[in-house]
């Protein structure tokens, strides 16, 4: 059964994070994503942490629900892992035949996990705190100087807000869909490839129908408001960055500018 | 002897998170084999939710439900509970997916591992039971009928199946007043007719007075009443109060006796206002 919350759905709230301008919070998780994939020392990692840690405090949004998320993609920190450890040359600390684990392979499995686990973090920070509504209109204003070159921003901004608007109704359809052909006995996702392939059409048929008959409708909608994508549109609620946008944005481009220091102090 | 028994059932969605949500609180009740149940509820009552558990879809938080003598916590016994339990969706016109009508009422036949020449027999009488005409529409592509004969043809996927009980989550919902009637006259006769169980999910008042013989009203995930309709529709102000309301008769009867008229208020269909005022007409 497909959970009701998606990986990542945002959690209304009224934290500190919750409070501060999108694209304050677009701008943060860009520069600090920047600062975890440059940092290469254990104590850089360990102030990275805490930096991190202390926002997802600031958000008061429960620990387990990041932790939950990052479980959601073990696999993946497993085997980054696994391959770092068993795949770098160097002082072979324990072996079993052909697969040797080294002493630098461990450690650059364990800074690939990190980094990934640092980055997964970051992104989270973002999507849990901010609606994607205000999201979008934060992209777009960031967007905003490349509308002069043709690049048609607004149009880009409303995709993707009703991409993300759609996601919850599908997936709410999806498992009514699913449910209703359970209820006939379809057996989904068993069997061999073909059968499972050919079970899925069931599901499949009536979600696509659903989504087009849904964008038609809201289609009908904005045409009867009259919308026109781009023409000089006002927001109801403008994006206006405040004292606590900046110290933000202060304290954050002041760990990326250590961060990138630090890289280069050790490159010499 | 019940069909169906539900012993203080609770259900919660989304449980250890900030999306936890009671949908069910402590419901207990039992629907009697051959029956016509209703079960009322404003949205959010958890009407919906409580028949899921009927054919195995969910399973209960805490408590327990029994269906033709199955318990639904079994895991492998609640998966084949939809051979016994056949469950119409709220807008059920909207899972169809094979390239004909025949195909889609077939569905579930096929999936009971029946013979093509049964499948067949199942899909044809299914068809007429809803009042499509087999022939008419077999070849047809679902999505070429009106929104009306989607919903019917999709109501046969269902009755094809043969169930011991079928439950239909409003099932007459956004159909014209004919369409509506006939559809519960035929659930009905087709209940009599097969001896099967009806659970009826609606908030309407006039089908509930007119086809239930038992009707449980949900409130905020419990049960309010438990009751035969007339007794029911006595609490006209409870049934306010829950965002529900009284048949037309009964309103008519309320309102004669509010200006002081002395009519019985536990009328339930038109034909037993007609005669409880000609009654009246005919003392005075």
């Amino acid at each position: 059964m497909i959970s009701s919350i998606t990986f990542g759905q945002f959690i209304p709230g009224n934290s500190l994070l919750h409070r501060l301008d999108p694209r304050t919070k677009v701008i943060c998780v860009i520069a600090t994503a920047i600062a975890v994939v440059s940092i290469v020392k254990w104590y850089e990692f360990a102030i990275l942490a805490v930096f991190i840690f202390l926002s997802m405090i600031l958000s008061r949004i429960p620990a387990r629900i990041f932790f939950r998320g990052l479980f959601s993609i073990w696999l993946l920190l497993v085997v980054t892992f696994s391959l770092q450890a068993l795949l770098t040359p160097g002082e072979v600390l324990f072996g079993l035949g052909a697969l040797k684990i080294t002493r630098e392979g461990l450690a650059a499995g364990c800074q690939i996990f990190l980094r990934l686990a640092l980055l997964i973090l970051i992104a989270f920070l973002l999507t849990l705190t901010t609606s994607p509504i205000s999201l979008t209109a934060g992209l777009e204003s960031i967007l905003a100087p490349l509308k002069r070159a043709g690049v048609p921003t607004h149009e880009l901004a409303m995709m993707m807000t009703i991409a993300l608007r759609f996601v919850p109704t599908l997936l709410t359809e999806a498992e009514k869909v699913i449910k209703a052909q359970q209820s006939r006995g379809a057996g989904l996702g068993s069997g061999e490839v073909v059968e499972r392939v050919k079970g899925l059409l069931p599901l499949f048929v009536p979600l696509f129908a659903g989504a087009l008959r849904r964008a038609e409708e809201l289609a009908v909608a904005m045409e009867a408001r009259c919308y026109r994508g781009g023409a000089n549109r006002t927001r109801m609620n403008s994006l206006v960055l405040e004292l606590p946008d900046y110290v933000t944005l202060g304290i954050t481009f002041a760990v990326l500018a250590m961060s990138v220091w630090l890289r280069f102090q050790n490159r010499l | 002897m019940p069909v169906i028994r539900v012993e203080n059932l609770t259900h919660i969605y989304s449980r250890g998170t900030p999306f936890e949500v009671t949908s069910l609180d402590n419901v207990s009740l039992e629907i009697q084999r051959g029956g016509f149940y209703a079960l009322v509820g404003a949205t959010g009552s958890g009407k919906s939710t409580l028949v899921q558990h009927f054919n195995g879809i969910l399973a209960p938080t805490t408590g327990k439900v029994w269906v033709c003598g199955i318990d639904v916590a079994n895991k492998r016994l609640r998966r084949e509970l939809w051979r016994k339990v056949g469950l119409v969706f709220q807008q059920p016109e909207h899972q169809l997916f094979e390239e004909t009508v025949f195909d889609d009422v077939a569905f579930g036949p096929r999936n009971l591992g029946l013979s093509a020449k049964e499948v067949r027999e199942r899909v044809f009488d299914a068809l007429r039971l809803v009042g499509l005409d087999p022939d008419e529409v077999e070849q047809t592509s679902p999505f070429r009928l009106s929104g009306g004969m989607r919903r019917k043809a999709a109501i046969a996927g269902v009755l094809a199946l043969h169930p011991e009980v079928l439950a239909l989550d409003e099932p007459a919902a956004g159909l014209d007043p004919l369409s509506r009637r006939q559809l519960m006259e035929r659930i009905d006769h087709f209940r009599m007719d097969r001896g099967i169980t009806v659970v009826l999910v609606t908030h309407n008042m006039e089908e509930v007075a007119r086809w239930a013989d038992r009707v449980a009203v949900l409130h905020k995930g419990r049960l309010a009443m438990e009751a035969a309709p007339r007794e029911i529709f006595n609490k006209a102000e409870e049934l306010r109060a829950m965002g529900l309301d009284v048949p037309a008769t009964v309103e008519l009867m309320l309102c004669l006796q509010a200006r002081g008229v002395p009519v019985r208020t536990s009328v339930l269909t038109t034909d037993e206002a007609v005669e409880e005022i000609a009654g009246l007409l005919n003392r005075t």
